[in-house]
C-alpha cells in the first residue's frame, strides 16, 4: 500500500493518499490534536458533573477527600511528572536519531507507568477494605453518607477512566518500542513517537487535575 | 466518447483530452472484485457505499416504527399495539433515526464519497480509520438491534433520568451501549474529515476557493468532535447509576436529574445542527449548479456554517424551559436561540438570492433543494415560536414540537439526503437515473411530507401531547390525515430506492459531468478511478465560477450570464 520515498538519505514509507512526507506528518499531528480535543470534552463532562455536585455539597466532598491516602496520591503524581520527563527525553532522542536512547527511555517510561498503575490498584484495594467502593459494599457513618458515596462514584469513574487511558498509553509505548527495535524510526521519520509523547503527556495532565480535585480538598481535615 | 484526464481548472490551455481505447475503463467499482475487496477496502468511495447500504437498511427499520405509530394513531383508542409497545416504538424510532440515520446520513455517505474528490485528494487522510469507523458503526447498530430484539427500550430517545436509571425495566443499557459505540464511529469520521480538509487540499485550493459543502462539513465535524464525547460520558454515567444503583442523576439517591438534562442537551442540541448542517452543505452545492450562478455571498454562507456551529453550543437550555431552569438562564437561552436563527436565515436568503436572475433548471436535485429551502424555513420559523418563553410553555411536549423538528430533520435533512443522492448519483454509479421518475418521486415526497407533518402543527397547538398512544376523539381527523400522508411519504421513499438501484445496471452512461457543474469531483471520470484523479488537479479559480469555466463546461452565453 505504501511506497518508499527517499528523504535525505533514508527511504521512508509514504502512504498512498499523501503527496509528500511533510503532508503525512502534519496530517497525523492534526489528527492527534483533534482526538485529544475529544478526550478533553469527555473528561470535561465528568469534571463538570463533579463540580456541580461539589458546589452543592462542599463539606461532604471534603469528608470523602479525607479518606484518600494522600501519600500514595502524591507519589503517583510525582511518578507521572517524572514519566512525562522521560517521555520527552524519548521524543528528543528520536528526533536526533539516537534509537538506542529512544528504546531505553521508552522502557523507563513504561516502567514508571506500570508503577503508577500498581500504586493505583493498591489504593483501590485499600478503598475496598475500607468499604468505600460505591454500591452495596459502601459504608460511611455520618449524616452526609449519600453525598460521600457520590464523591466516591466520581472518584472511581474518573480515576478508572484515567487507568484505562494509562493502560492504552503503555500499550502504545510497547508498539513504539517494537517499531524502534525494528528500526522504523530515525532523525527523518519519528512522527509516531512524537504523537505517542503528546498522548502520554495529555494523560499525565489529566492526572494532575484528578490529584487536585480528589486528594487535596480534604487535607486540612486530617 | 471523450474523457478529460488531466485537469487544470480555469486554465484551458493546459487541458489535455484523451480518447479512450478500452471499452470499460478501470474505476473504483471494477478495480477489484469480490466481497472481501469491499469489506477490507480503504477507498473512501467504497466505504461511502458501505455506509449507504447500512444507513438505508436502518432508515427503513426506523421508518417501519414510524409507520406502526401512525397506524396506531388512526384510532383514538389503542387498537393495534399496547401502550407499552407504543412507548417502545417511538423510542426505537427516535434512537435509530437520530444516531443511526440522521447523524451519519449525509457526512458518512455523500461526505465520505465526495470530500476527497472535491478537494482534489486521493483519499481521506486516514483511510484505515475510515474503514474502522464503518465497522464500529455496524457494531453499535448491532448492539442497538440486539436491544430491539430483546424487547426494546421505552425511555424515549432522550433517556431522561430517573426513569431510565431506576424504573424502566427495558434494555436501556444495551441501547445506550449501542449509541456509545456508534459515537466512536462518529468521532473517527469527524477527526478524519477535519484532518483531510486541513491538510489534503489540492495545490491552489485555498479556504476561500473551497466549495461551501466543504465549509459546512468542516463546521459539522467540529461540532461532532466537541459534543459526541459529552454524550458518551453522560451515557456511561446513566449506565453506572442503573447497574450499581449509586446516586448520580436519581434524586432518590442524592443526584440531580436536571444535570442529566443539561448534559444530554449540551450534546443533543448541537447534534440537531449536525443533522442539518450537512443538509445545508448539499443545498449550497445544488442551488448554484442548477442556477448557473456562483453562490450569492460566498463568505457569508461559509461563515454562517461556522456561526451555527458556535451559537449552536449555547442554546441547549431551550429544551428545559419547563424543567426547573432559573428564569434568568431561560431568558439567556431564549435570546441565544433567536441569535442562532440568524446564520440559518443568511443561508436561506443567499440560496434564494443565488436563484434570482439565474438560469434555473428544474432537475430532480433542484426540486429537492427547493423543497428543502421551503420546508426548512417553516421548520426554522416554528423553532422561533419554541424559543419564545411564553409560547414554549403552551406548546412544550406537544405535536407542535414534533412537527417542528420533523420539518427540519425530515423536510430538511432527508430531502437534502435524497437531493444529494440524485445529484451525485451519476458520479457514484456512472449512470443516469430516469429523470421523469426522479421528478415524480420528489413531488410525492414533498406532498406526503406536508400531509404528514402539517396537521401535527395544528394538533400540537390544540393541545395534543407527544408520546401518547390514545387521544381525545376530536383529534382523530387530523391524525388520519397525518397517517395518510405518512403512507404517501413511504411510497416517495421506496420509489427512488427502486429506480436508483435499477439505473445502477440499466441507466444510461452519465459521462464525467452531466450537470456541467464546476466542482473538482466533476472533472474526473464517472465512476472515478480508485485514486480519484490521474494527476493531482491544480486550482486557480474560486468555487462555482461559471464565468471562468464557461468554455471548459461548454455553456451557452445566456446560461450563466446574469443580472
Amino acid at each position: 500500500m505504501s511506497e518508499p520515498v527517499l528523504v535525505g538519505n533514508q527511504l521512508l514509507e509514504l502512504r498512498e493518499q499523501f503527496e509528500n512526507p511533510e503532508q503525512q506528518r502534519e496530517t497525523a499531528s492534526i489528527g492527534m490534536w483533534v482526538f485529544l480535543i475529544t478526550e478533553v470534552m469527555m473528561f470535561g463532562g465528568l469534571f463538570t458533573a463533579f463540580t456541580v455536585y461539589r458546589l452543592s455539597n462542599p463539606a461532604a466532598f471534603n469528608e470523602g477527600s479525607k479518606e484518600m491516602t494522600i501519600v500514595l496520591g502524591a507519589i503517583n503524581t510525582a511518578l507521572l511528572i517524572l514519566s512525562s520527563f522521560t517521555m520527552a527525553l524519548a521524543v528528543y532522542s528520536s528526533s536526533i536519531g539516537k534509537t538506542k536512547l529512544l528504546a531505553i527511555f521508552l522502557i523507563i517510561t513504561m516502567i514508571i507507568g506500570l508503577c503508577f498503575l500498581g500504586i493505583k490498584f493498591t489504593e483501590y484495594y485499600l478503598h475496598y477494605q475500607d468499604h468505600k467502593v460505591p454500591g452495596f459494599w459502601f459504608e460511611y457513618h455520618g449524616p452526609s453518607a449519600r453525598q460521600v458515596q457520590m464523591f466516591f462514584v466520581f472518584y472511581f469513574i474518573l480515576t478508572g477512566l484515567h487507568v484505562i487511558h494509562m493502560t492504552i498509553g503503555i500499550g502504545i509505548l510497547l508498539v513504539m518500542l517494537y517499531r524502534t527495535l525494528l528500526g522504523s524510526f530515525s532523525a527523518t521519520y519519528h512522527t509516531a513517537v512524537d504523537l505517542a509523547g503528546i498522548y502520554w503527556s495529555f494523560v499525565d495532565i489529566i492526572w494532575i487535575f484528578l490529584y487536585a480535585i480528589f486528594y487535596i480538598p480534604g487535607l486540612h481535615l486530617k | 466518447m471523450q474523457l478529460q484526464d488531466q485537469v487544470h481548472i480555469g486554465g484551458s490551455a493546459d487541458m489535455t483530452i484523451e480518447t479512450i481505447a478500452e471499452p470499460v475503463r478501470k474505476n473504483y467499482l471494477n478495480d477489484k472484485q469480490g466481497i472481501l475487496s469491499w469489506l477490507l477496502t480503504t477507498d473512501h468511495k467504497r466505504i461511502g457505499l458501505l455506509y449507504t447500504f447500512s444507513i438505508t437498511v436502518l432508515f427503513f427499520i426506523g421508518g417501519f416504527f414510524a409507520l406502526m405509530m401512525r397506524l396506531e394513531l388512526l384510532s383514538p383508542r389503542n387498537w393495534l399495539v399496547s401502550t407499552e409497545t407504543y412507548n417502545k416504538l417511538f423510542t426505537m424510532h427516535g434512537i435509530i433515526m437520530v444516531w443511526f440515520f440522521l447523524i451519519p446520513s449525509i457526512p458518512n455517505t455523500i461526505g465520505n464519497f465526495v470530500i476527497p474528490l472535491m478537494i482534489g485528494a486521493k483519499d481521506l487522510a486516514f483511510p484505515k480509520l475510515n474503514l474502522a469507523s464503518w465497522y464500529v458503526f455496524m457494531l453499535g447498530a448491532g448492539v442497538t438491534i440486539y436491544a430491539l430484539f430483546r424487547g426494546g427500550v421505552d425511555t424515549g430517545w432522550t433517556f431522561y433520568t430517573p426513569f431510565s436509571t431506576g424504573y424502566s425495566t427495558t434494555y436501556v443499557i444495551a441501547a445506550a451501549m449501542g449509541i456509545f459505540i456508534s459515537g466512536f464511529s462518529t468521532i473517527m469520521t469527524s477527526v478524519n474529515f477535519i484532518a483531510t480538509i486541513h491538510r489534503m487540499r489540492a495545490p491552489g485550493l485555498t479556504w476561500f476557493r473551497l466549495p461551501i459543502f466543504i465549509w459546512s462539513m468542516y463546521a459539522n465535524s467540529v461540532v461532532l468532535v466537541l459534543n459526541t464525547p459529552v454524550l458518551a460520558i453522560t451515557l456511561v454515567m446513566v449506565a453506572v447509576e442503573r447497574v450499581f444503583q449509586v446516586g448520580i442523576f436519581d434524586p432518590a439517591l442524592g443526584g440531580d436529574p436536571v444535570l442529566f438534562q443539561h448534559m444530554f442537551w449540551f450534546y443533543s442540541h448541537p447534534a440537531v445542527y449536525t443533522m442539518v448542517l450537512p443538509g445545508m452543505a448539499v443545498i449550497s452545492e445544488i442551488v448554484p449548479v442548477f442556477s448557473r450562478k456562483p453562490i450569492f455571498g460566498y463568505t457569508a454562507v461559509a461563515f454562517s456554517s461556522v456561526g451555527i456551529a458556535v451559537i449552536g453550543f449555547l442554546v441547549w437550555g431551550h429544551h428545559m424551559f419547563v424543567a426547573g431552569e432559573s428564569v434568568y438562564s431561560a431568558m439567556a437561552f431564549s435570546l441565544l436561540s433567536y441569535f442562532v436563527a440568524v446564520p440559518s436565515a443568511i443561508k436561506v436568503f443567499n440560496w434564494t438570492a443565488t436563484m434570482y436572475k439565474g438560469s434555473v433548471s428544474w432537475d430532480t436535485p433542484m426540486l429537492y433543494a427547493i423543497g428543502f429551502i421551503g420546508l426548512f424555513t417553516i421548520g426554522g420559523m416554528t423553532g422561533l415560536f419554541l424559543a419564545a418563553l411564553g409560547l414554549d410553555v403552551h406548546v412544550h411536549d406537544t405535536y407542535f414540537v414534533i412537527a417542528h423538528f420533523h420539518y427540519i430533520m425530515v423536510g430538511g435533512t432527508v430531502m437534502a439526503f435524497l437531493g444529494a443522492f440524485h445529484y451525485w448519483w451519476p458520479k457514484i454509479s456512472g449512470k443516469l437515473y430516469p429523470e421523469g421518475l426522479g421528478k415524480l418521486g420528489a413531488m410525492i415526497v414533498f406532498l406526503g411530507f406536508n400531509l404528514t407533518f402539517f396537521p401535527q402543527f395544528v394538533l400540537g397547538y390544540l393541545g395534543m401531547p407527544r408520546r401518547y398512544a390514545a387521544y381525545p376523539e376530536e383529534f382523530q381527523m387530523l391524525h388520519i390525515i397525518s397517517t395518510a400522508g405518512a403512507t404517501i411519504l413511504g411510497v416517495g421513499y421506496i420509489l427512488p430506492l427502486c429506480y436508483l438501484i435499477w439505473s445502477w445496471k440499466y441507466g444510461k452512461p452519465a459521462g464525467p459531468n452531466p450537470w456541467r457543474a464546476t466542482g473538482l469531483e466533476w472533472q474526473t471520470s464517472s465512476p472515478p478511478p480508485t485514486h480519484n484523479f490521474k494527476k493531482t488537479p491544480v486550482v486557480n479559480v474560486r468555487a462555482y465560477d461559471y464565468e471562468a469555466m464557461k468554455e471548459q463546461l461548454g455553456l451557452r452565453e445566456r446560461e450563466f450570464e446574469n443580472v
